[in-house]
This record gives structure tokens, sequence and C-alpha cells, in this order.
């Protein structure tokens, strides 16, 4: 068997589209960013989580230390349960509050995780108490037309008065 | 009058069993194949010549198409993501559409014109000059030693175009928005990197171009072992296999992509 320069163009060929795989992971993808890190898992009891999808990013400060791992409903308190892997090298203490924000006026939900006082942190498998729901465009804007038209009402009412 | 339905009948049972002959017949063609494809992967060589002929030659059309293909992304995305004030969203644009949809279909497309006509002609012209029936006279199975390595050449070279395909169209998409036009460098690569995830767009994608790459070349040297061995044969298997491969691609990328990606994004 001899060697070629057929042989050579495919090798190049096929080197060339390897190294493309490993650009579309690494520089596009974010394999890089995503390294096997430990991580544990915490579960977290919402009212409503919007429009909060697996994958979302966990942020605590805006830095993001981890994500929605699945979403569950609980028939038992009739709550969705937010379970989330955050990375190992962040520890948070026990009543830490965990709420479901948004990143621009139309941008992704996220969670985002404010740190509170307590000593003892948070372990694998645990629940965080204080949550705060997301915010419903439409529950918003229906208060405050009810706001408002009770505002006009009791106004008509104090000019008749 | 009733004659007339009669033989109209007739004739579209004839061309519905005749499809379904050929279906038939070519799906034991493809199953014969796999079964003797022992000999390429054993006899390396073959398969390095044909992915020359396939892959090698094949790159210049897939790179000028990918960079431009990415360039246009970049120009259409802008142009309509600015609108909204999220033009820094357009890496984001350029890398989810030429992984999910554009960068393996595209490709595919280019491929089974490109390549796969090629390896029809090939195959049918060898079969109207009786050098297959020649090969089996000294005892050398055709589809061993002709369509094998034709075959697998395909499979492995089009998820390699592929890819190229993508990471070109991105870098074109690059040089568009963040050098011609001015968006932010490294909002351009964290949205993007940020959006995009490994097993759910670029692995998908990849399977997507190995489905794409097995069934342009087995349709392409399906039509060539099939052809009638005269001038007009080999000319007509040559389009049935571009038009044939081409519908296959896009209703495959249906299928797979209704699979894929079902709204969890």
């Amino acid at each position: 068997m001899q060697r070629a320069t057929m042989d050579l163009w495919v090798g190049l060929f096929v080197m060339a589209g390897i190294g493309a795989l490993l650009v579309l992971a690494l520089k596009v993808g974010n394999l890089g960013t995503y390294s096997a890190n430990d991580s544990y898992q915490v579960t977290g009891n919402f009212e409503n989580i919007g429009g909060l999808k697996v994958r979302a990013p966990v942020k605590s400060a805006g830095v993001v230390v981890g994500r929605v791992t699945d979403i569950q409903f609980s028939t038992e308190t009739y709550d969705a349960l937010v379970i989330m892997n955050i990375d190992s090298r962040y520890k948070f203490p026990k009543d830490t509050f965990a709420s479901i924000l948004t990143s621009g006026l139309i941008g992704e939900q996220y969670i985002g995780l404010a740190a509170g006082g307590d000593e003892a942190t948070l372990k694998d498998g645990d629940t965080i108490m204080k949550t705060n729901s997301a915010l419903v465009l439409e529950e918003m804007i229906g208060k405050f037309l009810f706001n408002k038209a009770s505002e006009g009402s009791s106004s008509e009412n104090s000019d008749k008065n | 009058m009733p004659r007339r339905i009669v033989t109209g009948i007739q004739c579209v049972r004839h061309r519905v069993i005749d499809s379904i002959w050929r279906l038939g017949y070519a799906t034991r063609f493809f199953l014969l194949t796999l079964i003797k494809s022992g000999t390429s992967l054993r006899r390396f060589t073959l398969v390095i010549r044909e992915l020359y002929f396939t892959g090698v030659q094949s790159l210049i059309i897939i790179l000028v198409s990918g960079l431009f293909v990415g360039m246009v992304l970049g120009l259409q995305g802008f142009e309509t993501l600015q609108r909204y004030g999220a033009e820094s969203a357009v890496g984001t644009m350029v890398a989810l559409s030429l992984l999910r949809e554009l960068g393996p279909v595209v490709s595919a497309l280019l491929f089974a014109s490109r390549a796969g006509s090629a390896i029809t002609a090939e195959i049918g012209l060898m079969k109207a000059t009786e050098q297959l029936a020649a090969m089996e006279m000294m005892a050398v199975d055709p589809i061993a030693r002709v369509v094998a390595p034709r075959f697998w050449a395909g499979v492995i070279s089009m998820p390699l175009l592929a890819a190229l395909f993508s990471a070109i169209g991105v870098y074109g998409g690059y040089l568009v928005a963040v050098i011609l036009i001015g968006v932010d460098e490294g909002s351009f690569w964290s949205q993007m990197q940020s959006a995009v995830d490994f097993h759910y767009d670029v692995v998908n994608g990849i399977i997507k171009t190995c489905v794409f790459g097995i069934a342009v070349t087995a349709i392409a040297v399906f039509e060539g072992y099939d052809a009638a061995p005269t001038a007009e044969g080999v000319s007509g298997a040559t389009t049935r296999t571009v038009v044939t491969s081409s519908l296959a691609i896009l209703g495959l990328d249906f299928i797979l992509t209704s699979f894929m990606f079902r709204g969890m994004g």
C-alpha cells in the first residue's frame, strides 16, 4: 500500500471537518463553559413559574451559579416544583430567597437567588423555603385596571357628594 | 367509454405496483450494501479514494456557500433585530439557524447535486459500458467493490461537510455583523454561547446530517445501479437522484425536527 497525494488531501479534509466540529462545540456552543463541575440539587416551590423553562439559568447577583434541571407539578400543594442544580463552589444559606425574574422587558426568565443570613448552608436535596413567584403581566394589568376602576368609581361617588 | 376507464385503472395499478416493486428492490439493495461493506472497511484505500472525490472535491462549494449563507443571515438578522434594539442577538440567530436547519439541509442539498449526481452517473455509466458485468465475470462482487466504498465515503463526508458549512457560516455572520456593521464582538459571542446548547443543538444537527448522508448516498448508488444501460437511462437516473434525494432531505428534515425540537428551547 502506497501513500498518495490523495491521502494527504483526504487527511486534511477529515482534520478540517473535525476542527469545524470542535469550533461548533467550543466556540459556538457552550461546552467549554459547561464544565462537568460538581453540583448539588435544591428544590423550590413556586406558586406560579410564568414562562420559566428547563435549562434556564439560576443567578445570584447576576452571576450564573446553576441551571434549572426539571420542572414538575405537585398535586399535594398545587405548586410548581422547580429542581435546580447549583455549582458546589457556591454555598448558600438556608434562608436564601429565590424569585423568578425576567432579564429585560421581553427577555428569558431565570431564577434569582438572594442570600439570607443563616449560618447553615443548603445541602443536596434541600428545599428553598422562601420563594417569590413570577410576575404575570396579565394579572398585573388586571389588578391595575381594577384599581383604576375602583378609584374612578370612588371619585365619582365623592363628586356626587 | 368504460373500456377507457378500465385501461386507466390498469395503468394506475401498474404504476403503483411497479413503484412498490422498486422500493422493495431498493431496500434489498441497501441491505445488501450494508452486508457486503466488510470488504470496503478492510480495504480502506477504496473508501479513501472515494472520500477524495465526494468529500474533498465538494469542499469549495460547501465553504463558499456556507460563507455566503452566514453573511446573508448576518445582514438579514441585523436588519430585523435592530428594530427591537436586539442587534446583539444576531450571533444567536445566525448560530441557531445554521446549526439546527440551514447547515444540515443546505449542505445536504448541495452534496446531493454535487456528489450524489456524480456517483449515480459513474455507476450508471459503468453499468452501461458493462464494466459491472465484467467484474461479475471475474468473480468480483460489484456491490462490494464499487457500491459500498462510495456509500461509506458519502456517509463519512456528509457530517464533516455540514460541520464545515455551519462553522464557516458562523464566521460569515461574524464578518458581516461585527466587522462590517459593528455589533459588539463580546455580546455577539457570549449571547451565542449562552443560547446554543451542545447536546440539544450541535449533537442534534450532527444526527440530522448523518441521516441525510445515508439517505443521499443510498439513493445515489441505487439509482446508478438500477439505471437503464443507455445514455438516456443514465441521464434520467442522475436527474432522479437529485430530485428524489432533495425531496427525501426535506421530508426527513421535517420528521427529525419534529422529533428533536419540541418547543422546549
